[in-house]
């Protein structure tokens, strides 16, 4: 590994430079997230009238809430289903962008505007489609023999979120893919095809191993979007029902803290989701930063 | 030098400006769209009606919304003087004792003329304490009534001008117009919640909680899973298996107005303040008005409905001169004329008897059928202990668990017996917490 060394001439310099980025980082992420892991101790009423120590408390209570390992169960399911699924549709259409003779920028421009869509218009959109009563996809499902109703059924509301938040999340994987793609050398593919592979055989032996960089730190960029990102879709479309069905671990969060005004327990939920994207960040460091060859 | 003289010009103004300002009052509300348009026509009514205050209202989202704000800004120091808080929301504001100026002692404080016996019983019993004082101004109360398509019952061959009085009948109904095939479900519901638990726990004079539904105290516990709701829950889980019945969603039910504008269920049972709403969407076919059905078996019903909606709360630590403001301007609110208005425009219960009286003589019930269903319903009889309302904390939580377990029931995976148990121990937890955050 190569060290790059900048000297700077007084010894306080550097810190001056820093300083503005410091402050940004002290201010919007280390006092509030400092707060939060202070309140998460707590157990207040909603205008912090009453307030007292609990230690724990708000901790163990989480622990043995049926509801909150419900929500945990659905963050997983969600998170994977999500992050698979528009990770493999974005491969294809990446694969396929790729090959495109005939105005590829066309077709780029096109599959990246999902992701110029808001997540809340996304969800309202996806929303009005599989809506039981005026949706016209519910409407064709239920021709198809399918009643459609993602106000009762879980695991039509966990489709229809599932959908919302992967489709919005092709457009990005969608372009690192196809950045991916032409970065491998088109010798490497021609000389496969020279001895004979066909395109099955080569995406398996030469694109997918090349690509496994890009997808690993999509994994990651995917999970940590569906686990935060996907506040929206979710407040649009189920607003985490039917049932907590589609109540994932961050929409809980707003939910007990802004609506139920539970504030220790809310607190101690966000210190638990700050603990996940901590590993998660330093899985994406230690791990990715180390295998990617630019 | 001449900016300089535009300066001093400006910061004179300022200054000319605050000595002899109106004491300026704030008022954080969730009423939007008309509802809200009408508020600020009541609140211009109000500053030109006078010159010593000034009401500013501020549209601070939904319900949840508002009162969250206003929450978040009294712990920040900057409270507005009075904040609109929905009916679920008043168990959080009557313990955060510290946080509010109840409005009877608000008035007295202030001198005001205000007259407590003046007010509907049924409306301000909601909002007051165990002693009778009033804690809050009721501002919009409403109360579900049933809604039904004339058009269709005519068509089924039922008779239009006669609503469905019991359950039973109701049933029998949706039935004869299923296979008459002039519409395709019976009926739908708004607020399974506040209607179809609340409420009907009340119209049957059911307790919905211990210590008289939590009024008396923070120690209460939840009562609904007793056999007149577990019967009504099994009934509508039926019901939604035969098609007799359509879910509408959970919270208000956004799904369910629209399968009545369709035609598409031929009886709709939501807020009395649904009815201009509901008359601006019946294009096509006439809407006929009627109470809440009833279970005819059960002694005692039909007791009263109780009402929904929101009150105003006027919160602590502002000068002496905004409370005299606050008392003014709830003085002017509460007046017949504003009231009466209010009341006719919004669909909104009256909040005295003399703007119900008012409305009469306006003769606003003869020229509106159906106007006057929802005021009949909630004074059919005098309130019990089981019929004034409900006042348990975390309830605004509670009602998700309802809507939960309500799902639950509907897909299936519960029966209505451990539905309503399982509302009952999860909502008991939640009053726990509430109950140990306040002590």
């Amino acid at each position: 590994m190569q060290h790059k060394r900048t000297t700077f001439r007084h010894r306080g310099l550097p810190y001056l430079l820093l300083a503005p980025q410091l402050a940004v980082t002290g201010v919007f992420f280390l006092w509030p997230a400092g707060q939060a892991v202070w309140q998460s101790f707590l157990r207040e009423d909603a205008f912090g009238l009453k307030t007292s120590f609990v230690g724990l408390a708000n901790y163990t209570k989480l622990l043995h809430d049926p509801q909150y390992l419900g929500s945990l169960h659905v963050t997983v399911i969600f998170s994977l289903a999500t992050a698979a699924l528009s990770i493999v549709s974005a491969l294809v259409l990446a694969l396929a962008a790729d090959r495109v003779l005939r105005g590829p920028r066309v077709y780029t421009a096109l599959l990246v505007w999902p992701y110029a869509v808001a997540p809340a218009i996304a969800g309202v959109l996806w929303w009005f489609l599989f809506n039981p009563t005026i949706g016209i996809l519910s409407y064709a499902l239920r021709a198809l023999g399918h009643d459609w109703n993602h106000l009762l059924d879980k695991t039509d509301a966990m489709v229809l979120v599932i959908l919302a938040a992967a489709w919005k999340q092709v457009s990005y994987n969608f372009l690192f893919f196809l950045a991916g793609l032409q970065a491998i050398p088109a010798s490497l593919r021609e000389a496969a095809a020279i001895d004979g592979a066909g395109p099955v055989k080569r995406f398996f032996t030469i694109v997918a191993p090349l690509l496994s960089p890009t997808t690993f730190f999509l994994l990651v960029v995917n999970v940590v979007y569906t686990m935060f990102d996907t506040f929206a879709v979710i407040d649009a479309t189920t607003e985490g029902g039917p049932a907590q069905a589609t109540n994932i671990l961050v929409y809980k969060v707003y939910r007990d803290g802004f609506i139920g005004l539970d504030l220790g327990g809310s607190a101690a939920q966000s210190v638990v989701l700050m603990g996940i994207v901590i590993v998660l960040t330093v899985v994406q460091f230690r791990f990715i930063e180390r295998k990617v060859t630019y | 030098m001449l900016r300089k003289l535009s300066c001093s010009v400006l910061a004179f103004a300022a200054f000319a400006g605050t000595a002899q300002a109106q004491t300026e009052i704030q008022w954080w509300h969730a009423m939007g769209g008309e509802l809200g348009a009408k508020l600020e026509e009541i609140v211009a009514g109000y500053n030109a009606s006078q010159s010593d205050y000034k009401v500013v209202p501020t549209y601070k989202g939904t319900y949840a919304e508002t009162m969250t704000a206003a929450i978040a800004a009294f712990r920040a120091g900057e409270q507005p003087d009075v904040v609109q808080v929905f009916e679920v929301g008043t168990g959080t504001m009557m313990a955060a004792q510290g946080a509010v100026y109840p409005v009877y002692k608000l008035m007295e404080d202030m001198g005001a003329d205000f007259d407590p016996k003046g007010f509907l019983p049924a409306v301000v019993g909601y909002y007051t304490d165990t002693e009778g004082n009033m804690l809050s101004m009721p501002f919009n109360s409403s109360t579900p009534i049933l809604y039904y398509n004339k058009d269709v019952f005519a068509k089924a061959g039922l008779d239009p001008e006669k609503a469905p009085a019991t359950w039973a009948e109701l049933e029998a109904d949706a039935k004869q117009i299923m296979a008459s095939g002039a519409a395709k479900c019976g009926f739908t519901t708004g607020w399974i919640s506040w209607v179809q638990l609340e409420n009907l726990s009340a119209w049957h004079n059911q307790p919905i909680g211990t210590e008289e539904n939590g009024f008396g105290g923070l120690d209460a516990e939840l009562t609904v899973n007793g056999p007149v709701q577990v019967k009504h829950w099994e009934n509508l889980a039926r019901w939604q298996k035969e098609g007799i019945f359509q879910y509408g969603g959970p919270g208000g039910g956004a799904d369910a107005a629209p399968k009545f504008y369709a035609q598409e269920c031929a009886i709709y049972m939501n807020s009395s303040a649904s009815r201009a709403g509901v008359i601006a969407n019946a294009k096509d076919f006439t809407v006929g008005y009627g109470m809440l059905p009833y279970y005819d078996d059960v002694e005692g019903a039909p007791q009263n409905s109780i009402i929904g909606g929101a009150t105003l709360w006027v919160l602590q630590g502002k000068e002496n001169d905004h409370y005299k403001a606050v008392a003014d301007f709830f003085h002017y609110l509460s007046s017949p004329e504003v009231q009466a208005d209010w009341h006719q425009f919004s669909g909104y219960l009256p909040i005295t008897q003399a703007a119900y009286d008012l409305s009469k003589e306006q003769g606003y019930y003869d020229a509106n059928p159906g106007a006057e269903t929802g005021l009949k319903q909630i004074t059919l009889n005098a309130p019990t202990a089981n019929s004034k309302g409900l006042r348990f904390g975390n309830y605004v939580q509670i009602r998700d668990v309802i809507d939960e377990e309500f799902q639950r029931l509907l897909s299936g995976e519960v029966d209505a017996k451990t539905a309503l148990d399982s509302v009952v121990t999860r909502g008991n937890a939640l009053i726990r917490d509430f109950e140990a955050a306040n002590k």
